[in-house]
Order: C-alpha cells, then sequence, then structure tokens
C-alpha cells in the first residue's frame, strides 16, 4: 500500500472529481484506496459532487465493511474467518494473530504499523487457512507463518 | 530454443509461493545461460500441488510439484527441462490421475494458456462460440443456451434460457449483462481462478449474452477479496477492447458491446442479485423485493441480464460446441458439468470438473483424498456458509441440484468444505447466525433481528439453559428466517443451522430423537 497518502482536502476533491461519473461505490472506493479511509469530511465532498445528501453518503460509506473511518497502520493483514479457513484450524490462528498483536480486530498497533481486519473468504479456501497483507495473498497458514508475517510487517 | 516453463499466476499459487519459484527458475536459469521462457498461466487446479512447474518438451507437458523456491537449483540438475525424473516429478500432466478424470469444459483451457494471449485463447478454441453466435438470430442463440439445460451457477440454478429470453423479450433501448462475480461464499473460488485464468472465456460468454438480447452494455461486479482478478480481467478487457472485440461495431459486425469492471467493498449481501443491482448503483446493498425481475427492470430500471462468471463461461461453451453435447452430460434435470469446489480440510483440495451426479462421498473421500489432518471426515458443507452440514449418512447424496434440496441442503455455487471429527457443530450452527446478522442488509427484520436472536438461543442451549424449550425455538425462529426474508441470506441461514442440530443433536447436548424435525 505504498501509494497510499494521507489525508488532503484538494487531493479528495481530485479524486472525486475523475471518477465521479462512475457513481458512489466507485468514489469511496477510490477514496479509501487513495488515504487508507473515508475522512469525514469526504462524505460532503462526495455528496456535493454527486447532488447527494450528506446522509445518503454517510448510509452507502456505513454499510460496505472496506470503508474505514479512520487511517489503518502502515500494513493491512486480513485474515480468513470463514468456514473453510475455520476447518484447518483458522480461529486458533486468529487467536495467534489478536494475541501476537496485542489487538482485536479492526483494531491497530499502538505503533501504527499494523491494522489486523476480519475477512470472510479470500477464494483461497483450497490452501486454508489465508490471509492477505498489503493485497498479496498467502495460503497454508500456521502460528509460525503468522509471527513472520507480523514481524515483516512490524519492521 | 527457448524452452518453455509454466508456472501458475493464479492467486492460490502465488498464496503458497508461486511468484517466488517463478524468480528462481528465471534466475537459476541466467546463471546456467539457459533460454527458458517463463510463462504464468492459471491454476490447474490441484492446490495441493501448488506451487506446480510444467515444462513443454517433446512429449506434450510434463509436471513437478508441489516446488519450493530451494527446490529449483535439484530441478536444474535432474534436467527437468527434459523432463526427467525427480522425486517431485508427477509425469505427463494430462495422465495426472485426478486431472484425468476430469471433464474439463468451462475449465478446459485455464492452467494451459497465458490468460491475457488472446492468440492463446483463439489457438484453443477461443471464439469460437461467439463465431457461431454471430451467424445465428438473437432468438437461436437463447433457443440453444435454453436447449442445453443450463442452469444458473451462481446458486439458484434458474435455466439460463429462459432468463435470456425474457431479457431478450423486455422492451428497452438499453439493456445490461451483469456478471455476478461476487464469489462470497466460503470453500468457492472457481470465479476467480476463470478470472484469472482465462478471462477471454467471461467476456466471450458476456458477448454472446449481448447478442442474444439486444444489451450493448456489460457490466462485471467482483469483489474487492480479489485483486488478482480484478487486474487480469482489467487487463483482458483492454485487449478485447483494442482486438475489436469490446466495443462498437464488433468484428466487424454491426453490434456494439462492452464491458466495464466494477469492483465492490466487502459485502456478502451484494451476491445476490438485486443487492449487487443496488451497489452497482451507488446505494447501499439492500435487497429488492421481486417483481419486478431484473429481467423486466434491473440495473438502472432497464431489462437485465444477471448471471454468474460460471454460467457465462458455460454459455459460450454451449455456442462452440452446441446444446446437444452439453445436455448429453449430467444427472436428472441437472445437464452438463459443474466445477465443484473441494476446499477445507482435505487431502486433495482443488478445482474438479465433472458431470452432475457424483456422489458427495466419492468427492469427498475419493477425489478429495479425505481429511488433510488424517482424522475421519464427520461434516460436509455444500454450498457455502448458506448451504447444510451433511452428515457421512448421506455420502451416497448424487450432486444433483434437486437432491440436494430434497436433503434440506443446495448445492449453492458448487463449495465443498469438509470438516475433521474434532469439529464442534453447535459452535459451526452459532457462527451462521452469526454471520448472518454480520451480513444481514438490513431490509428484512427475521434476518436482521432473528438472527442476532438466533446467536443467543445457540449460546443458551450450549449452556444447558432450557435446552430442549430453547431448541424448539430455534427451530420456530429458522422457519421465520426461511419463510419471512426476501432473499437467500436470511432464507437459507436455517440451511446449516437445522442441518448441524439435526445430524449433530449430540453436539448441542441433545439427544438424537430430541432434534428430529
Amino acid at each position: 500500500m505504498a501509494h497510499r497518502s494521507e489525508w488532503n482536502e484538494d487531493d479528495a476533491k481530485a479524486v472525486i472529481a475523475a471518477c465521479k461519473d462512475d457513481g458512489l461505490l466507485v468514489v469511496l472506493n477510490a477514496l479509501n484506496d487513495q488515504f487508507g479511509f473515508v475522512h469525514k469530511d469526504a462524505v460532503g465532498l462526495a455528496a456535493r459532487a454527486l447532488n447527494l445528501s450528506r446522509a445518503e453518503v454517510h448510509g452507502v460509506a456505513s454499510f460496505y465493511h472496506d470503508f474505514r473511518e479512520r487511517p489503518p497502520g502502515r500494513h493491512v493483514l486480513k485474515l480468513c474467518g470463514a468456514e473453510a479457513c475455520q476447518s484447518m484450524g483458522g480461529d486458533a490462528i486468529a487467536s495467534h494473530a489478536t494475541r501476537e498483536l496485542g489487538i482485536e480486530f479492526g483494531e491497530t498497533t499502538a505503533d501504527a504499523a499494523v491494522t489486523l481486519e476480519r475477512v470472510y473468504c479470500l477464494g483461497l479456501c483450497a490452501c486454508a487457512p489465508a490471509a492477505l497483507l498489503d493485497g498479496a495473498p498467502v495460503g497454508r497458514l500456521d502460528a509460525n507463518a503468522v509471527s513472520t508475517l507480523i514481524a515483516e510487517a512490524r519492521k | 530454443m527457448s524452452r518453455r516453463v509454466f508456472v501458475a499466476r493464479d492467486a492460490g499459487a502465488i498464496a503458497v509461493g508461486a511468484d517466488r519459484v517463478a524468480v528462481a527458475i528465471h534466475d537459476a536459469a541466467e546463471r546456467a545461460a539457459l533460454d527458458v521462457d517463463i510463462v504464468r498461466t492459471g491454476s490447474r487446479g490441484l492446490y495441493w500441488l501448488e506451487p506446480m512447474v510444467e515444462v513443454e518438451t517433446q512429449n506434450g507437458r510434463v509436471a513437478y510439484g508441489p516446488i519450493r523456491p530451494e527446490d529449483v537449483c535439484g530441478l536444474f540438475a535432474c534436467g527437468f527441462l527434459d523432463g526427467e525424473r525427480h522425486m517431485r516429478a508427477l509425469g505427463p500432466t494430462d495422465s495426472i490421475p485426478w486431472l484425468k478424470r476430469q471433464t474439463r469444459l468451462t475449465f478446459a483451457r485455464c492452467g494451459i494458456i497465458d490468460p491475457l494471449s488472446l492468440d492463446d485463447y483463439r489457438a484453443h478454441h477461443g471464439y469460437e462460440g461467439f463465431a457461431r453466435a454471430l451467424t445465428l438470430k438473437p432468438q437461436e442463440i437463447v433457443d440453444e443456451v435454453a436447449g442445453s439445460g443450463l442452469r444458473g451457477r451462481g446458486g439458484a440454478g434458474f435455466p439460463t434460457g429462459i432468463k435470456w429470453r425474457t431479457a431478450a423479450e423486455a422492451k428497452g433501448s438499453t439493456k445490461y449483462i451483469v456478471c455476478n462475480a461476487d464469489e462470497g461464499d466460503s470453500g468457492t473460488f472457481a470465479d476467480r481462478m476463470l478470472m484469472e485464468g482465462d478471462p477471454f472465456l467471461l467476456i466471450e460468454g458476456m458477448t454472446i449474452a449481448g447478442l442474444a438480447t439486444g444489451a450493448t452494455k456489460g457490466v462485471i461486479y467482483c469483489r474487492s477479496e480479489y485483486p488478482h482478478a480484478i487486474a487480469t480481467m482489467n487487463a483482458a478487457i483492454a485487449t478485447a477492447r483494442a482486438a475489436n472485440l469490446l466495443g462498437t461495431r464488433i468484428a466487424d459486425s454491426n453490434r456494439d458491446f462492452d464491458i466495464a469492471l466494477r469492483v465492490g467493498a466487502g459485502s456478502y449481501v451484494c451476491g445476490e442479485e438485486t443487492a449487487l443491482l443496488e451497489s452497482l448503483e451507488g446505494k447501499r446493498g439492500q435487497v429488492r423485493a421481486k417483481p419486478p425481475l431484473p429481467a423486466h427492470a434491473g440495473l438502472f430500471a432497464k431489462p437485465t441480464v444477471v448471471n454468474n462468471v460460471l454460467t457465462f463461461a458455460a454459455a459460450a461453451w454451449v455456442l462452440a460446441e452446441g446444446a446437444e453435447a452439453y445436455k448429453a452430460l449430467g444427472y436428472g434435470r441437472s445437464r452438463g458439468t459443474m466445477p465443484i469446489q473441494l476446499a477445507g480440510n482435505l487431502k486433495h483440495p482443488g478445482l474438479f470438473e465433472a458431470p452432475f451426479g457424483m456422489a458427495l462421498g466419492e468427492l469427498i473421500d475419493d477425489v478429495g483424498g479425505g481429511t488433510a489432518s488424517g482424522r475421519p471426515v464427520r461434516a460436509v458443507q455444500a454450498g457455502g456458509p448458506l448451504g447444510a452440514y451433511f452428515p457421512r449418512a448421506l455420502f451416497d447424496m448424487p450432486y444433483d441440484y434437486e437432491a440436494y434440496t430434497a436433503n434440506d441442503g443446495l448445492i449453492g455455487h458448487g463449495g465443498l468444505v469438509a470438516f475433521d471429527d474434532t469439529v464442534d457443530m453447535a459452535r459451526q450452527a452459532r457462527f451462521a447466525m452469526e454471520f448472518c446478522a454480520l451480513e444481514s442488509c438490513g431490509k428484512c427484520t427475521p434476518c436482521r433481528i432473528g438472527s442476532i436472536r438466533g446467536v443467543e438461543v445457540v449460546d443458551r442451549i450450549v449452556a444447558g439453559i432450557d435446552r430442549e424449550a430453547n431448541a424448539e425455538l430455534l427451530k420456530e425462529l429458522c422457519e421465520t428466517l426461511k419463510f419471512g426474508s426476501l432473499c437467500a441470506l436470511g432464507g437459507f441461514t436455517p440451511y446449516p443451522v437445522m442441518s448441524a442440530l439435526t445430524h449433530f443433536p449430540e453436539d448441542f447436548g441433545l439427544a438424537r430423537e430430541m432434534a428430529e424435525v
């Protein structure tokens, strides 16, 4: 996620202007990709650009799990919690990750290094348990592999 | 002469190190001054053998796997470029029994071709269905698809021909072809594999649907959890457009058709077709009541065909090879093949395409090889988080839409997730309710609130509080969800819950007879 940038209203306006014809879902995805989250001020900017009410934009932004309200850490670790990963010990991997990072799902470590998120299925069910670290897929996880991922992310 | 080596670029293969293996092969070849051309293909779907490396020899392709980066030097040393023996040699790829016993129609090219090479695609019968469709009247294309017996592969199993006919007959200047690539069911990955391994097939299938219905605009709604599929699909769309296979007057015909890809944002319910349409329109992914059917008033209230990735892919095959060839395969009213996805705790997980009709036990114990953990298989969840947990007692059930429905379950999108005997089925039932609560769009009260109450009721049963009375309450609650919800999320969450309670009552601390429905 090297291309992610700090929140900045002018950049947000440019992001919105570039894709507003494709609709709100595309706009919110673009903002979330650019800044890592949908800043509360972006709601008003998007509403104005798309001729919607702030309530409508907030309603959509809060509906989808991907859209964060706060900036994430430098790295985002998404661990799969769905059934195929459960069948291969995914729950134990999840507890290991929360313990090692000292945070719960949806939280960011105090050093802002890692945000831990729960996802339900990455389509990597034939190499479970699986995760995405900054968009890179990792399969056949065990506790050691999770520790290695976390250590790399914290470097 | 350059030697061709094949390594998958599929996300599942990359997840277990395929990129590192490809780099190692490149480096080793460079050190030895060998001219090696590394082709990044889709996956063959034999995931326990990934990263799998194939080499083109005079006698066809020969496979090695699973290969770690540190194995690569040894591969070169033993002469794998000539297909020589190695401890990880699998022999000629086509002779690997797991592949050989499949009937690959939809996945015929996946793992073989370079996914982004239009020449490769054409050399392997690509765009033959489209070429034939161009010579047919729209009505004839619809008849061909209807005659094949193809049913929607997303999960509902609705006859594709009828859906296309309805959209074709609907009045409207603008019509849409929408591809549901929001493959959210746990245990399924066929859409991802196809988009990453044979993206032109999806483009071809959607284009044929456009010719059949008079639609000129296509949209693929792909889930955000699939970054590799998104990148591959976007590249393929650009290539098809440059080759005049998308756009205006495609392939020098008088027809227009173009495709845009849209990315979801992590909502499971957006895999439901009307929620998906709402999402595409930039709204909350809330389910719509039907009627109107999407075929009459779908995306932006225009006539819209919504089909799954695999449905469009199968339709392209049907047009190329004919309805009869497709219909000749299958079981009962389930015609053709299904790309079955074997997942979870299995020794041999992967994609197994076969005609309908195989027994569940054969798929799990024989093809899947039993559990990866080496313990007995206790339950199999078929069809994702809304599918039933089947016990071994039902292992003779044929893979067929009707047979699964008759046993209070569903085939869904073709996933089978195996669990060994360490599974706690009360916990799985609780998870089904929890997942429904988390993903409910909120439109229907039984789904939105009933699922939360469901978690609490399961907790009370497990805690031993009024066990029998609460089990009765859970059954009633499931009835309410089943009949009081607009879509499959609330409507089918009872399947995993009730199947767990019915087939595995001991996990809830209940005697067997108490759980009988």
